[in-house]
C-alpha cells in the first residue's frame, strides 16, 4: 500500500512536471468556456495493458507461424492483428467530435455528494462505452445523435463556497479494450456548495415546541389572502386542489406573512461558537425551519434576509452562508 | 485500483465460447488421455458457473494445474515441441477458464486462446478447417467487445441481443481487417530456415537412416526442418537434376532395405567416368548423428575427411554431430561401372527367398516376353504410371509387401515405388539397388542458396545396364511427376483418392479447384513467389529490404485510407436555401456593402436600396428569401432552386461610398 501511494505521488509529480514543461499537453487543460468540441487536436491514444499483452501474443504467434512456414497460421495471425490494430480507428471515432454543451449542478451541502449534470451532443453515429472519470469515480454512458444526453456525475463536495468542476477525463476503450483514447474536459464551471449542517444542533431558537408549530400551521390557514399561479418551487401542500380543479390550472394558496411568529436566526446571537460552527448551526436551523414550515429570517453581520419560507428563500439564505468569507478574512 | 468486477453471464459465456473454439480444433487430434479431461473441465466449469457457482478453492485448482504436465511427460516423454506443447497449451487454457472470474482473467484467457487457435493450424491446414478457425476469431473479438463496460441503461437488453451485437461487430472488424491482413501476409518476408527446429517430432534426430522400412521416409516427409543447405558456385541446376545421393541400399529381407556394413569402407572400386560441365557447391549439413554426407549425382571425389564408397555413397569419418560444411563437385553426366564387379552383381540380384511370388512371376513374364532390359524398365514404369497413386497416406502392407503393394493397395510414396521397382528389376535379372537421399529443395533467392528439408527425402532406384553402367530410374516420377517438379507434399495433396462415386468425384473436382487455389495461393506461398511479386515494378528478385519497404508502404496506404475515413470533416447537409443566401451576402460583401451576422434580410434589403437604388432584382431576391424562409409553409425545392439560380445570376456594380 505504501509503495502504491509513493508511486501515485511520483506519478502525479511527473504529470505536474510534464504539464509545466510541455505546454502542448497543458494547452487544453486550462478551464475553457462551454461548449467544448473534441477533435483530433486534443484526443490522445495509447494502447492499454491488454493491448500490449495481445501485441506480445501476436508477435509470438507470428514468430511461431513463420518458423513453421505455415501460411494459414500467418494469415490467421495477420487477420487478428489487423482487426485489433484497426480498432484504434473505431476507438478514436467513438470520442471524436463529441461536444460538451452545458453543465448544471444541484447545490448540496459540504461533505455530501455534488451531482453535476453534463449535457453531451453528437452529430452522427451512436457512441458506445464512453467513460467519464473524475476523482477516480467513473461513469459509463452511450451517446445517440439527436437530443443532448445528460450524464450525471457525483463529486465529493469538499467545502462551502464555489467548487470548480475541475478536469474531467473523457475516455473510451471501445470496441475491444485494446486502445485507450482519451481527452480532457475542463469546463469553466463551478457549483455552489452549501455549508455542512451541524450534526447535533439544539432546537430552533424559539417557538419551536410541537404544539406551537401545529398551532401556527392551523392559524395560518385562516389568513388566506389570495390564490396565485403555481410556480415550480412551491410546496405541494400549499396547492389549492379544489380551486385548481375549477380553473384548469394549478393554483396556490398565498398566506399573509405572520411577523409575530417569525423565527430570527441570528449569527451574532450564537455566542461561544467559532465562525464555521455558527454557520453550521444556522444551516441546520434553516433546514429544520423548512421542515417545520416555519417562516424565518437570517440575520448576518452584514445583512438580513427574509423573513420567508420556501425553496427560493432557503437557497438565498444558504447561498449567503456558503459565500461568507472565512473567519480570518 | 479499480475493484475487481465479476463477469456478467454474457461476458463469461462469450469468453468460454472463445476458449472452446480454440481448444476444439485440437481435441480430435489429441490422445483421449488429454481430450477427455479437457472436455470434462470445460463442460463442468460451464455448468458450475451456470448454477451460480463460486470461485473454486485452490486445493482443487492446484492439483489440476500439476496434473497435466505430469500426464504430458508421461505420454510424450517431453514437454517441449509441437505436439506436447499444443497439448499443454490446450490443457492450460481449459484450466484458465476454470479460474476465470474477473475481466482481467478473461482478457488473459482470450490472448492465450488466440495463440492456441493459431497453433491448431500447425497440424492441419485445409481450406475448410482454416476458414472455421478464421470464423472463430469473430468469437474472440466478440468476447473482447463484451468485456468492455456498458452504459448502465444499455444493460437491460437481454443477453442474446447483446451477444448478437457483439458477434456482428466482431465480424465487421474482421471483414474490415482483410485488406491489411492480406497486405501483411503477402509482403511479410518469410524465413529461409526455421529459427528453432522441432526435433521431437520423430523419435531421435531426423535424417536418413541406413535402412528403408515402410513408414521410415514418411516420418521425414511431414517434417519441415531443413536437412542441409547448398550454395552453388554456378547457376542452380534444373530441379529435375537435384537428386541428392545418400546411402545406397542393397539388401532386402521382404520388408526392409538395408546396407551391408562393409560397403561403407569399400573404397576406390568404382569406375566413374564423368563429362563436363561439372557442378561445384558447398553443403552445410544439419547434424544427423550419422555418417552419411549428401551429394548430387554423381560426386566426382570425396570431400575432406570423408570417403566415397564403391556405390558412390559418401561417408564421413566421424558422425555428423554438428553443422558440417563441405565442398563437393558433381557431374550430372557420368558413366558408373561400365563393367560390374561379380560380387556386386550378385548383391544386386539377391532377393528374399519365398516372398512375393506374384511380383516374381510378373517380372519373369516380362523377361521372357520383352527380352530387352530397356523395354522391361519401360513396362514397369508404365505399370506404375497407369494404375498407381502417389499419396502420403499409404495403407499398411502385409508379409508379401511387394505383392500387396503391386497388386492390391497400389498407393504409396517414393519408398514403396523404389522398393517395388527394384524388386521387379531384380526378379527380371536386371541388377538394381535402392538409393535414398533427397530430391529437389527450395531455392532461397534472398540468401542465394538452396535449402533441402527433411520433407524432401526421397528414394529411387539404380539399375545396371550393359554398356551404360548404373542408370538412375525414379519410379515415383513415373507415377507423380509433381513429386519431382513440386515436392512431396504438393504431390501428395494433388492426389488423395477417396471415394470413387461419380457424384462425389464431380463434387470433389469442383471443390478441388478451390482447394487447389488455396493450396497454390496460400499454403504453398513461399519466398520464391514472394520475390517475383515485385517483378511488375521492375524488381526482379525482391530481397528482405525491398519486401519490408513494400510492406511498410502498402500498409501505410491502407492505414492512411482508414485514417482519412476517420478524420474527414463531417459532411454537414447544408440547407440549399442557406447556401444560396450566404452566397448573396458574399456578393454584397464583395460589392462594398458588408453585413453583420446579426443583421436580418430586411435590414440588408434597406441597405441594398441605399447603395443600389432602383435595383429591382436585388429587392426581389430579398423579398423571395423572406418568403421562402419565413412564410411558414415549407418551401418547395423548385422555388429554392430558382432562388439559387437568381442569386447566381445577380450582378452588382461595386458600390463607391
Amino acid at each position: 500500500m505504501n509503495t502504491r501511494a509513493a508511486a501515485a505521488s511520483l506519478r502525479s509529480r511527473l504529470l505536474e512536471f510534464a504539464e509545466r514543461r510541455l505546454p502542448a499537453l497543458t494547452r487544453l487543460k486550462q478551464a475553457e468556456s462551454l461548449p467544448i468540441l473534441l477533435d483530433r487536436h486534443r484526443i490522445y491514444v495509447l494502447p492499454t495493458r491488454f493491448g500490449l499483452m495481445l501485441s506480445a501474443v501476436l508477435l509470438v504467434m507470428l514468430l511461431g507461424a513463420l518458423n513453421y512456414n505455415n501460411n494459414p497460421a500467418i494469415l490467421l495471425t495477420c487477420l487478428l492483428g489487423a482487426a485489433s490494430y484497426q480498432s484504434v480507428f473505431q476507438a478514436f471515432r467513438s470520442i471524436n467530435r463529441v461536444q460538451l454543451r452545458a453543465a448544471r449542478a444541484e447545490p448540496c451541502h459540504a461533505g455530501g455528494t455534488l451531482y453535476i449534470y453534463l449535457y453531451f451532443h453528437i452529430d452522427a453515429r451512436p457512441r458506445h462505452g464512453l467513460r467519464l472519470s473524475i476523482d477516480g469515480d467513473e461513469t459509463v454512458f452511450d451517446l445517440h445523435p439527436g437530443n443532448d444526453t445528460c450524464v450525471r456525475i457525483g463529486l465529493r463536495a469538499r467545502q462551502r463556497g464555489w467548487q470548480q468542476l475541475g478536469r474531467l477525463r473523457l475516455y473510451s476503450e471501445y470496441p475491444f479494450g485494446l486502445f485507450h483514447v482519451w481527452s480532457w474536459l475542463h469546463p469553466d464551471f463551478s457549483a455552489l456548495i452549501y455549508p455542512r449542517p451541524e450534526a447535533n444542533a439544539p432546537p430552533l431558537p424559539h417557538d419551536s415546541s410541537d404544539a406551537q408549530q401545529r398551532q401556527a400551521r392551523r392559524s395560518r390557514g385562516d389568513e388566506l389572502v389570495m390564490l396565485r399561479d403555481y410556480q415550480p418551487t412551491d410546496p405541494l401542500r400549499s396547492i389549492a386542489w379544489k380551486a385548481s380543479a375549477r380553473h384548469d390550472r394549478l393554483l396556490v394558496k398565498e398566506f399573509e406573512q405572520l411577523r409575530g411568529r417569525e423565527i430570527v436566526l441570528d449569527y451574532a446571537a450564537l455566542h461561544g461558537l467559532d465562525h464555521e460552527a455558527r454557520i453550521a448551526r444556522l444551516v441546520r436551523w434553516i433546514i429544520q425551519a423548512e421542515a417545520a414550515q416555519l417562516p424565518y429570517s437570517l440575520q448576518l453581520p452584514e445583512r438580513r434576509i427574509g423573513p420567508g419560507l420556501g425553496s427560493e428563500h432557503r437557497h438565498a439564505c444558504l447561498r449567503e452562508l456558503a459565500l461568507l468569507p472565512g473567519a480570518s478574512a | 485500483m479499480k475493484p475487481m468486477q465479476p463477469l456478467t453471464p454474457a461476458q463469461f459465456d462469450l469468453t468460454a465460447a472463445s476458449i472452446c473454439a480454440a481448444v476444439l480444433p485440437h481435441l480430435w487430434r489429441l490422445p483421449w488421455l488429454f481430450s477427455t479431461p479437457i472436455l470434462i473441465l470445460l463442460i463442468g466449469r460451464w455448468l458450475q458457473r451456470r448454477r451460480g457457482g463460486a470461485r473454486l478453492p485452490t486445493w482443487i485448482k492446484l492439483p489440476l494445474i500439476l496434473l497435466f504436465p505430469v500426464l504430458i511427460i508421461f505420454h510424450y516423454g517431453n514437454i517441449f515441441g509441437r505436439e506436447p506443447g499444443a497439448a499443454l497449451a490446450c490443457a492450460m487454457l481449459a484450466l484458465k477458464l476454470v479460474e476465470t472470474e474477473s475481466r482481467r482473467d478473461a482478457r488473459a484467457a482470450i490472448c492465450f486462446a488466440s495463440f492456441v487457435l493459431m497453433s491448431a493450424l500447425l497440424f492441419a491446414n485445409s481450406l475448410g478447417f482454416t476458414l472455421l478457425l478464421f470464423a472463430a476469431l469473430t468469437l474472440l473479438l466478440a468476447a473482447m467487445r463484451e468485456l468492455e463496460p456498458r452504459a448502465a441503461d444499455a444493460s437491460v437488453q437481454n443477453r442474446r441481443a447483446t451477444v448478437t451485437v457483439d458477434l456482428r461487430s466482431g465480424a465487421i472488424a474482421l471483414a474490415a481487417a482483410v485488406p491489411l491482413a492480406v497486405c501483411v501476409f503477402v509482403f511479410l518476408p518469410r524465413l529461409g530456415s526455421p529459427l528453432w527446429g522441432a526435433p521431437d517430432d520423430t523419435s531421435a534426430r531426423t535424417g536418413l537412416g541406413d535402412r528403408m522400412a515402410p513408414g521410415s521416409v514418411q516420418q521425414l516427409l511431414i517434417d519441415d526442418s531443413p536437412a542441409f543447405r547448398v550454395s552453388f558456385d554456378g547457376p542452380l541446376p534444373p530441379r529435375a537434376e537435384l537428386y541428392w545421393r545418400g546411402p545406397v541400399l542393397w539388401y532386402f529381407d521382404g520388408t526392409t532395405w538395408t546396407r551391408p556394413g562393409y560397403l561403407a569402407s569399400n573404397r576406390g572400386a568404382a569406375d566413374l567416368q564423368t563429362a563436363t560441365p561439372t557442378i561445384a557447391y558447398d553443403v552445410s549439413l544439419e547434424p544427423t548423428d550419422r555418417r552419411w554426407l549428401l551429394a548430387l549425382d554423381m560426386p566426382v571425389a570425396a570431400p575432406d575427411n570423408a570417403v566415397r564408397g564403391a556405390d558412390m555413397t559418401l561417408v564421413s569419418r566421424t558422425p555428423v554431430d554438428r553443422l558440417l560444411r563441405y565442398h563437393a563437385v558433381s557431374a550430372p553426366k557420368y558413366r558408373l561401372d561400365a563393367t560390374l564387379d561379380p560380387q556386386q552383381r550378385a548383391l544386386a540380384l539377391e532377393l528374399p527367398p519365398g516372398l512375393d511370388p506374384q511380383a516374381r512371376a510378373l517380372a519373369q513374364r516380362w523377361r521372357s516376353e520383352l527380352r530387352s532390359d530397356d523395354v522391361i524398365i519401360r513396362a514397369a514404369l508404365d505399370l506404375f504410371h497407369k494404375e498407381f497413386f502417389y499419396t502420403l497416406n499409404a495403407p499398411l502392407l502385409g508379409r508379401d509387401s511387394v505383392d500387396d503393394f503391386l497388386f492390391d493397395t497400389r498407393r504409396g510414396f517414393c519408398e514403396h515405388f523404389a522398393s517395388a521397382f527394384t524388386f521387379l528389376m531384380r526378379a527380371a535379372s536386371i541388377p538394381a539397388r535402392v538409393v535414398t537421399g533427397y530430391q529437389g529443395g527450395y531455392f532461397n533467392a534472398a540468401g542465394d542458396y538452396l535449402v533441402v528439408r527433411q520433407s524432401d527425402a526421397h528414394a529411387w532406384s539404380e539399375v545396371w545396364l550393359a554398356g551404360r553402367g548404373w542408370v538412375r530410374v525414379d519410379p515415383t516420377a513415373a507415377v507423380s511427376p509433381q513429386r519431382v517438379q513440386l515436392g512431396a507434399r504438393a504431390a501428395a495433396g494433388a492426389r488423395a483418392p477417396w471415394y470413387q462415386a461419380d457424384w462425389l468425384q464431380l463434387l470433389r473436382n469442383r471443390l478441388d479447384v478451390v482447394n487447389r487455389f488455396w493450396n497454390d495461393a496460400i499454403v504453398q506461398f513461399n519466398a520464391l513467389r514472394q520475390q517475383s511479386l515485385l517483378t511488375p515494378f521492375g524488381i526482379a528478385k525482391a530481397d528482405y529490404v525491398d519486401l519490408m519497404w513494400t510492406l511498410i508502404g502498402a500498409s501505410s496506404v491502407l492505414l492512411g485510407l482508414f485514417a482519412w475515413w476517420v478524420l474527414r470533416a463531417p459532411r454537414t447537409a447544408a440547407d440549399p436555401l442557406d447556401a444560396a443566401y450566404a452566397r448573396l451576402r458574399r456578393k454584397l460583401d464583395r460589392a462594398g456593402a458588408p453585413s453583420l451576422a446579426t443583421e436580418g434580410p430586411l435590414t440588408l434589403a434597406a441597405r441594398g436600396e441605399d447603395h443600389w437604388p432602383g435595383n429591382r432584382a436585388l429587392q426581389r431576391l430579398f423579398a423571395n428569401y423572406v418568403g421562402l424562409r419565413y412564410a411558414g409553409a415549407l418551401s418547395s425545392t423548385q422555388a429554392v432552386r430558382e432562388f439559387a439560380r437568381a442569386v447566381a445570376a445577380l450582378r452588382l456594380r461595386a458600390h463607391k461610398p
